[in-house]
């Protein structure tokens, strides 16, 4: 029996610790995008949210310091294994293409590493942004003082160089997730034809629903001006 | 009464492992539709050699698709463009007068090549050598029904078997892994009861030989699968990556 270290470095551990790092990530992003979308809800909605998140103290440290592992951990995994490609292939084929039928090479499958680089340098962008960021307080119907995070996220999306950066880089999520769903659970040695072709349709699915979910946010809140007129922006 | 087809071929040549190599091309005039791709290499060869040239190193043995031994890149795919066919049983009317073909040695650290389009592919012989194996007592034979099988597995099992090892699944993965070797070979084994016994030491020990051979990380790319000459699915993946986990808590 294999150490649990020698096991997790081995390559079939690799990538199963992949595969559960991004079920992990995946999670997250679901539970992101649905605290996320209280922005359009009572206007107190999305500051309610964000202070709730606040109030938990040492336990989001917790939580923070889990997904950052994760995030982490993920990267570490992806960039390595692409890394190593390098070592197993010095040298490359002058022609490649790809066979087709069961092959899943496609631009999502091979543009993993790229997307997942591209993610990461916009996550420190936009914790350092929205975490870190400079906001009002503001006081709640219940009396307490929250940070207004809801007129930063409305100030940063009016602006064209956010609004259109995050969709960008939001929309990439489609080539990530569209593989790394179907990726992750092949990789947690899901093996039957029948499930794989389910799990990648439900990867298509999430991938556009999760994609559109979070660029309808910047996209909104930009054509809108962030309008209290707005059907879905209420400030009263 | 088939004509004779003009193919415009570009070629690996390399003239032993520690010197560089390079293409060289040349153009058959005399391809015929019914030769298989390494009779057109046998006339190549025919050619340079008349020619006074050296001849291009191939890898070949059965030229009926079972001993693995031929596993050519032409034009980007290994065995080329047909599925569950390997390139000694690839003929030439799948091509037309013309074309160009680029033949490779399929590339990866762990197929260092010997000369040419021959590559040494012992290290799927030493994944093997450390778990690709039932220990049997010696003596006489077991009674056969001494041991049931489940159909399926061995239905299973024999898809498994099929591998003959050729390595293109090596040669066709963006990473070079042998995963799909490595998870037919361990699959085809622990389906059955005498492979049991030795199923999560078999797991370990030919998974952790696949990283010491310098073979890449699978990505799940599925390419394996597509260029297997005998079709063998990701599955065999799946099943390797089981056995690994299940030898965790064995």
């Amino acid at each position: 029996m294999p150490s649990f270290i020698k096991a997790i470095n081995s390559q079939v551990g690799r990538k199963i610790m992949t595969g559960i790092t991004g079920i992990g990530l995946m999670l997250f992003l679901i539970g992101h995008i649905v605290g996320n979308l209280t922005i359009f809800g009572a206007p107190e909605a999305f500051n309610i949210y964000t202070k709730t998140l606040e109030d938990l103290g040492p336990l989001l440290y917790v939580i923070e310091a889990g997904l950052a592992f994760f995030f982490l951990y993920h990267t570490i995994l992806g960039v390595s294994i692409w890394w190593n490609r390098r070592k197993a292939r010095p040298e490359g084929y002058k022609k490649y293409q790809t066979k087709g039928g069961p092959s899943h090479q496609s631009l999502a499958s091979k543009s993993m590493v790229y997307t997942g680089i591209i993610i990461l340098v916009f996550l420190v962008i936009h914790i350092w942004t929205f975490k870190f960021g400079d906001t009002e307080m503001v006081k709640l119907a219940s009396g307490e003082m929250a940070r207004d995070l809801r007129a930063l996220v409305i100030e940063k999306f009016t602006d064209p160089l956010y609004a259109f950066g995050y969709t960008f880089v939001l929309s990439l999520l489609i080539l990530h997730l569209s593989h790394g769903f179907w990726s992750a659970f092949t990789s947690l040695s899901m093996k039957s034809k029948e499930a794989s072709k389910k799990v990648q349709m439900g990867a298509y699915g999430f991938a556009i629903v999760i994609m559109l979910a979070f660029i309808f946010i910047p996209l909104y809140i930009y054509f809108t001006g962030g309008s209290c007129d707005a059907a879905l922006i209420s400030c009263n | 009464m088939s004509k004779d087809m003009t193919i415009h071929l570009k070629y690996w040549k390399q003239a032993g492992p520690d010197v560089p190599g390079h293409f060289e091309e040349y153009t058959l005039d005399t391809v015929n539709e019914h030769m298989s791709f390494l009779e057109m290499l046998d006339v190549l060869n025919e050619e340079l050699q008349l020619k006074g040239k050296e001849p291009v190193e191939f890898d070949y043995d059965c030229r009926e698709g079972i001993c693995g031994s031929c596993n050519l890149v032409i034009n980007g795919q290994a065995h080329g463009p047909k599925a569950e066919v390997a390139c000694c049983q690839l003929h030439m009317r799948n091509y037309k007068d013309g074309d160009k073909i680029t033949i490779e040695p399929p590339r990866a650290a762990a197929f260092p090549i010997i000369k040419d389009l021959v590559v040494d592919r012992s290290a799927f012989d030493r994944i093997i050598e450390v778990g690709g194996y039932v220990s049997v007592k010696t003596g006489s034979a077991q009674e056969a029904n001494a041991l049931p099988v489940e159909k399926e597995k061995s239905d299973e099992a024999f898809e498994y078997a099929a591998c003959i090892g050729c390595g293109a699944c090596v040669a066709a993965c963006p990473n070079a892994s042998a995963s799909l070797f490595t998870g037919a070979k361990l699959a085809h084994l622990n389906k059955f009861p005498q492979g049991e016994v030795e199923r999560s030491n078999r797991a370990v020990a030919m998974v952790d030989q696949m990283k010491e051979e310098g073979f890449g990380d699978c990505s799940n790319f599925a390419e394996c699968e597509a260029v297997c000459p005998k079709g063998i699915s990701i599955s065999a993946i799946a099943e390797m990556r089981r056995d690994y986990m299940k030898a965790l808590v064995s």
